[in-house]
């Protein structure tokens, strides 16, 4: 039979100092855990919403980023034709050519520089990404120093806003859009007509070609025949997963730190807990004597000191989760260095992460609690009754 | 002459201190009989505590027998002991030790808990228990809030709310003042006589002592002889 559950909430009660100051320690394990694995989450899902899993997505063969990618012209032509590609309403192909350069542009407030992408589009670049949306203004004309910034990048870049203009490739262009595309990378980018860009840049390939399946089943046929075709030097992906992919070294190597750091730091914690419960411990031995001589078992002494120590894990786990669930509303920019451009991106929690949060909670007041517990449950009775 | 309700036979123990055995009792033979209320006398360290909390199963003879109610606890498991213990022993300690982050009639309540009871049976027990001491008023007192004499005497409601077969009691009175003395044992003789429980009681007071039916004298792990 185990000791009422009171008895444990009660001591703990009594020494609440101690007991705060100890999850406090946890908590704090607790949010650099979580903070980090939303962090990577956060990062992921911006990456993987930014494609969508009907289209596909197709670079040069062995490119990583669009940046590294290049598609010549009449490879971009068979493509756009490829059979399997579907048709819009209004009977154009759902096809798009795309380029991508980086450029440095000045981050406001301050005068240090950061890359951002630019893409070149076709008007069924809007189609293929509807998760575009233009917010203010218009689209730029084809044939024109137009451009349109997406909404993470007109807020934090100089010469961004509506109105404004920004120079690059030896052109002052000007920004006669906005346009948001929720939480993915498109938001980070800079849109302008493709081939009024080629030129600007002076460059003869394509970086990108994207266009939707006419049948959502046939990505491997599809994916087969381009890779398979002896005049075509490219790869095809699904676009969710090209996206991701460029997520992954990041987001990996933040996992990594993160348990690391979690791991390092709740030695720490899990020593305070140890210091916490082994004082537990030796300000209750007669208390224990008593206990044991009434007829509690040494499993219920065991359990009734590990419940206490679980009870710490479990307030400090909590704490520690409230504390990392504000950092929600922070948006933090970053360099992705896969693609080597900008990339705004909230800490985002999730379910899974709250859970593992509360379970390395828990595993601290477990490690923490388990050897005083063993030395409380291994009391010899007599002895800790004589200890007034 | 009926059975004896505890049974000694050539009971004897040692500690270790500092690398030496030192022998506390030495073949100690004793009988208590049913509803009989025994003081156990005797210097310090002649090993009256030892006899006290071997009888009441919370320390392990070297040799020897010890049969109470027909159980012969010296050949139980530690598993079987405890389960024993919270059936049939109630403790009465010098220092109450009552736990302190409990109310009186929590800390009266806890043994029950070993008993299986449901929530309202154990309130409801424990409540006539602490009537019994009259205690009735202090209920949901912590034990920092009650006297010695009060805390010693939630201490009895709580050895006899499980209704055990023998109550043991080491220095009852040896923490409290004359008449907190004087109440806590009236009390024993009349949960002796009214409740027909076993007491064995160590003192060496030998006022608290007169209470008892028979007195032991023990010295240096002997027991004097019978009067």
């Amino acid at each position: 039979m185990a000791v009422p559950f009171m008895y444990s909430y009660r001591s703990l009660w009594t020494r609440r100092l101690t007991t705060a100051l100890t999850a406090v320690g946890m908590a704090l394990v607790v949010f650099v855990f979580a903070a980090i694995a939303m962090l990577a989450e956060g990062l992921e899902k911006t990456l993987v919403e930014t494609g969508s899993a009907e289209n596909v997505a197709i670079v040069r063969k062995g490119a990583v980023s669009e940046v590294q990618s290049g598609i010549s012209r009449d490879q971009a032509a068979i493509l756009e034709t490829w059979p399997g590609v579907a048709t819009g309403r209004d009977g154009r192909l759902l096809a798009a050519k795309e380029l991508v350069v980086l450029i440095s542009l000045s981050k406001r407030g301050t005068d240090k520089p950061s890359h951002v992408v630019i893409r070149g589009v076709s008007p069924v670049s809007l189609v293929l990404k509807p998760q575009v949306r233009l917010t203010e203004g218009r689209m730029p004309r084809p044939g024109t120093n137009e451009i349109m910034a997406g909404s993470s990048v007109s807020r934090r870049f100089e010469g961004a806003g509506l109105g404004e203009t920004i120079r690059f490739a030896m052109r002052d262009w000007k920004v006669v859009g906005l346009f948001d595309a929720g939480s993915t990378g498109f938001s980070s980018e800079i849109w302008g007509d493709v081939d009024t860009l080629m030129q600007a840049f002076r460059r003869p390939v394509y970086s990108i070609v994207i266009f939707r399946m006419s049948d959502q089943g046939s990505f491997q046929q599809i994916k087969n025949g381009i890779e398979n075709d002896p005049r075509l030097t490219v790869e095809a992906k699904r676009e969710t997963v090209f996206y991701a992919d460029q997520s992954k070294a990041l987001s990996t190597f933040l996992r990594v730190l993160g348990t690391s750091l979690t791991l390092i730091f709740s030695l720490g914690a899990v020593i305070g807990a140890m210091i916490t419960m082994y004082s537990a411990v030796a300000n209750r031995v007669s208390e224990i004597g008593t206990l044991r001589a009434l007829g509690f078992a040494r499993a219920s002494i065991l359990s009734a000191f590990l419940l206490e120590s679980l009870f710490i894990g479990v307030v400090g786990g909590a704490l520690g989760l409230v504390m990392a669930s504000f950092l929600q509303f922070l948006t933090i920019s970053t360099m992705n260095f896969q693609t080597f451009a900008e990339l705004a991106f909230s800490f985002t929690l999730t379910f899974r992460i709250a859970a593992q949060s509360l379970v390395v909670a828990l595993v601290m007041g477990l490690a923490g609690g388990l050897l005083p517990a063993v030395k409380a449950s291994r009391m010899n009775i007599v002895d800790a009754l004589r200890t007034g | 002459m009926a059975e004896p309700f505890v049974k000694i036979r050539n009971l004897s123990k040692s500690y270790w201190r500092g690398g030496r055995q030192v022998p506390v009792l030495a073949g100690i033979d004793i009988d208590v009989a049913e509803g009989e209320f025994l003081a156990l006398m005797g210097p310090s360290g002649s090993g009256k505590s030892t006899l006290l909390n071997l009888m009441a199963g919370i320390d392990n003879a070297d040799t020897g027998t010890i049969e109470i109610g027909g159980v012969e606890i010296t050949s139980l498991t530690e598993a079987e002991l405890t389960a024993w213990r919270s059936d049939n022993v109630g403790f009465i300690f010098q220092f109450y030790n009552l736990v302190p982050v409990l109310t009186a009639l929590e800390n009266v309540e806890l043994p029950l808990v070993l008993q299986g009871l449901s929530r309202k049976e154990r309130k409801e027990r424990a409540a006539f228990f602490l009537g019994l001491v009259n205690l009735s008023e202090r209920t949901d007192h912590y034990p920092g809030q009650l006297s010695g004499g009060e805390q010693q005497r939630v201490a009895i409601a709580r050895a006899m709310v499980t209704d055990p077969l023998l109550l043991v009691a080491d220095e009852p009175t040896g923490d409290l003042d004359r008449r907190s003395a004087e109440e806590v044992l009236e009390l024993m003789e009349k949960l002796n006589r009214e409740f027909k429980k076993v007491i064995v009681m160590v003192t060496h007071d030998p006022k608290s002592a007169e209470r008892a039916h028979v007195i032991r004298h023990l010295e240096k792990g002997y027991l004097n002889a019978a009067p």
